[in-house]
């Protein structure tokens, strides 16, 4: 294997396992802002309880983003100097201002979050929490925006030709605002909180379902799952913007997420297999969807891969296409699980006494639990669609990701690397698996003492029917 | 311009603050690393560990806005020489991992086997990330052979010569003296006594290492002594590395435990700062041809870049070292163990 593909294979494999903990983190932050304020503003220490509990997992998620995070700003460099070169005046200062605003902004504030219970007071302890939730929300806004610039360049002019090519920054505002940013923030940032309140709802549903920790766990409960329904209902209006924006300036990438190979209309898939030796889309899918999503008219003509210059179009549509349909797959999924659990929440059986009088109550629990998994699945192939719906090029149209790699490194220097960063990202997720065990068996620290063992019916029926009232 | 200073000297300041910023506070911590292996009893291992607790995630930052702001600033530097150390940045990141590793693990676990086995890959990366700072450090202090478009010519092997073996191994002394100096402001009673005691040694380390390698320089390498010559402004900078340096044993025997920590922090500090001074307007020098020597002006991004960057420096700067102060200054004292801890 050449230099080429192991770079792009060990970058792939990186970003991914990244990926995972940052989302989880926002998302988490989020609802450790809900929980905090509810108990500033009731004074109910189940609340202190939940932001305790959810801090210590939140802590696992950061420290394993920080570390996963250190290797993404050095593969840049390590691997792919030439593009570290052609985008460091553009992508450079929106690193800047994440380091500086963001990164720094979590950082600090962590200790005091974890550490610093009862070193200061309620009230700083929550400007801690909002400050580590904040952060990582600006880290979001400035890795989107240089990740935009790749997809949809703004604000630049090129100087120098052939290697020397350097893109240079003209417009620091138009970089920041390039058409694809704002849409992706919002896409990414709501991906992120429902990864976090799927966590939640999905732990808080598994002691409900395991009869531990039932009060605090109602109480969990009754604000994420209505907070998740919101979110994933909104998140497909996201997501449409956004492909606005593709089909806008990056036909190619819009072309391949469907499967489009003629010039014509469009159809909207709903399953499918893109043969790419053939050229050729097997699918289930409504003619003229996608024109009718974006145009409002069924017979719009969409460009297609065949006109497309070959060395200009995604070399793997059927990827892009099956990880873009696995993303709106999951998203549905999700809205669908939400809204039945929003239902009986509704009507008082999402606990432990409704699992036991309906088996439909019991199933959507159950179902809920294993719903962490839909917006990690989501997030991560939304990640794959639009990044392998950008190749060739690691900058749209101005710089081919063969081109970008660095000279002075050898296939067997990054074959070790890859090897390398395989085992010792497997001991990472181990330890990211054990730690997130042991944190939920333990559970939430107020029914550490006398809630260990499951509960007997009559004291959950009064739980029960105290939460209720 | 600013003040009549050109955007590249005030972007090369900040990058080299911040780089020497990290290695004071990530040295410290790996410093403690270094010297945990030297304390018996279980409960001095968890004080010492937990007297980093709550700060080494935040050290590492600076690693990561220090990497960030040479990308910016320096986006072809950045790209010569982290390509250029492809291997030791690959294990450097690898250990750095399974540092971050064994302190989460270690406490969660009573038995003796598990903690004995996480202490050793503690100290083990500790001790190997406190060494490899000193080995990129040596390398960048004698050059690189870069071609005229800064690519790397030479081998992984090349970085393992002696000049920069020297200096690892006197980085690895000066972060093991640093992180023993924290540690005695962080314990109490027997433990603290322990951490004099351990001073002691860790300064007679220090001392050695940094005398071979003084002796080595002037000896086979005197054209990294002779550019300070040519600067005599530069001789105050050195002048106050030096004082900082030979501060430490005098407040040691003093019993001044925490302005020694100061003064090795300093020491760090001012000793960067004079290879920085020694560069400058180099960043690393080429071995091979004068082209392919980066400097501050052929390896910047474009000025209206720097303005930006330097405009975010100049807000968020003081905010970050504000709530970076309160943190530390929360967290002062000796440490006590609860059940938040390690």
């Amino acid at each position: 294997m050449d230099v080429e593909i192991l770079s792009r294979l060990q970058f792939a494999f990186t970003i991914a396992f990244h990926y995972i903990y940052p989302p989880l983190s926002i998302g988490l932050g989020l609802l450790m802002v809900v929980f905090e304020g509810m108990y500033l503003r009731t004074d109910n220490k189940a609340y202190h309880d939940l932001a305790y509990f959810w801090t210590k997992i939140f802590a696992i998620t950061f420290g394993l983003g920080v570390a996963t995070g250190i290797v993404m700003e050095f593969e840049f460099g390590t691997n792919w100097a030439v593009y570290s070169r052609y985008v460091g005046d553009v992508f450079g200062s929106a690193l800047a201002a994440e380091g500086v605003f963001a990164f720094a902004l979590e950082s600090g504030f962590l200790g005091l979050l974890l550490f610093g219970w009862n070193k200061v007071s309620k009230r700083v302890h929550f400007i801690a929490t909002l400050g580590v939730f904040l952060g990582s929300m600006f880290s979001a806004i400035w890795i989107v925006v240089a990740n935009s610039w790749q997809q949809t360049p703004a604000g630049f002019h090129v100087v120098g030709e052939g290697l020397d090519a350097r893109a240079e920054i003209i417009d620091f505002w138009a970089m920041v605002f390039n058409p694809s940013s704002v849409e992706r923030i919002l896409h990414v940032w709501v991906g992120a909180f429902l990864a976090g309140a799927m966590l939640v709802i999905s732990v808080h549903v598994y002691y409900l379902l395991k009869r531990r920790h039932v009060a605090i766990s109602q109480l969990a409960l009754k604000h994420v799952i209505p907070l998740a329904l919101v979110f994933a209902l909104i998140q497909p209006m996201i997501g449409h913007l956004s492909i606005e924006v593709v089909a806008e300036h990056q036909p190619a990438k819009l072309a391949a997420i469907e499967g489009h190979w003629e010039t014509g209309p469009m159809n909207l898939g709903i399953v499918g297999w893109v043969d790419t030796e053939n050229k050729k889309t097997y699918d289930i899918s409504i003619p003229g969807g996608v024109g009718m999503l974006l145009d409002f008219d069924p017979n719009h003509e969409y460009k297609g891969l065949n006109d497309f210059p070959e060395d200009e179009r995604p070399g793997m549509p059927n990827a892009v296409f099956q990880f873009y349909h696995i993303m709106v797959a999951c998203g549905m999924a999700m809205i669908a699980v939400l809204l039945a659990a929003a239902w009986f929440q509704w009507k008082g059986k999402l606990n432990v006494t409704g699992f036991g009088e309906s088996r439909m109550a019991k199933w959507t629990g159950m179902a809920l639990v294993a719903g962490v998994l839909l917006p990690q699945i989501a997030n991560q192939t939304g990640w794959y669609a639009a990044e392998m719906g950008r190749q060739p090029y690691v900058v749209y149209g101005l710089l081919k990701t063969s081109d970008a790699l660095s000279e002075a490194v050898v296939a067997e220097q990054v074959l070790f690397s890859l090897i390398g960063f395989t085992l010792v990202y497997f001991v990472l997720f181990l330890l990211f698996i054990y730690l997130m065990n042991k944190k939920i068996q333990h559970g939430p620290h107020d029914d550490e003492d006398r809630d260990h063992k499951p509960m007997t019916e009559e004291i959950v029926k009064v739980i029960t029917n105290t939460q209720n009232q | 311009m600013l003040f009549g200073i050109d955007y590249e000297v005030l972007w090369f300041i900040v990058v080299i603050l911040l780089l020497a910023g990290y290695a004071v506070l990530d040295g410290f911590d790996f410093g403690a690393g270094a010297v945990h292996i030297f304390l018996n009893k279980e409960k001095s291992r968890r004080i010492a560990l937990n007297a980093i607790g709550p700060v080494w995630d935040g050290n590492e930052v600076w690693l990561v806005i220090g990497g960030g702001a040479l990308f910016a600033g320096f986006p072809e530097a950045y790209a010569t020489l982290f390509s250029a150390f492809y291997i030791p940045f690959m294990l450097f990141l690898f250990l750095i991992i399974l540092r971050a590793v064994s302190i989460e693990f270690r406490s969660k676990e009573e038995w003796p086997w598990w903690r004995k086995m996480w202490d050793g890959v503690y100290f083990t990366t500790s001790t190997g990330l406190a060494f490899s700072l000193g080995l990129v450090l040596g390398n960048i202090l004698q050059g690189l052979p870069l071609d005229e478009n800064f690519v790397y010519q030479g081998t992984t092997l090349d970085f393992f010569n002696p000049l920069a073996l020297l200096t690892g191994v006197a980085t690895l002394a000066a972060c093991a003296l640093h992180g023993a100096l924290y540690l005695s402001m962080k314990t109490e009673g027997r433990l603290f006594v322990k951490m004099t005691l351990l001073i002691k040694r860790a300064q007679i380390n220090w001392l050695i290492s940094f005398g071979i390698l003084t002796g080595y320089i002037i000896y086979f390498h005197p054209e990294i002594i002779a550019p300070i010559l040519d600067h005599p402004a530069w001789i105050v900078l050195d002048l106050a590395a030096v004082a900082a340096v030979l501060s430490v044993p005098q407040l040691i025997r003093k019993k001044k435990y925490s302005w020694a920590f100061i003064a090795s922090g300093l020491s760090i500090l001012m000793l960067i700062g004079t290879v920085a001074a020694r560069l400058f307007p180099a960043i690393c020098v080429s071995t091979l041809t004068p082209e392919g020597t980066l400097t501050i002006y052929n390896a910047a991004a474009s000025k209206l870049a720097l303005s930006y960057m330097l405009t975010v420096v100049a807000i968020g700067g003081p905010l970050v070292l504000s709530y970076t102060a309160f943190v530390f200054y929360t967290f002062r004292g000796a440490v006590e163990l609860t059940e938040e801890s390690y």
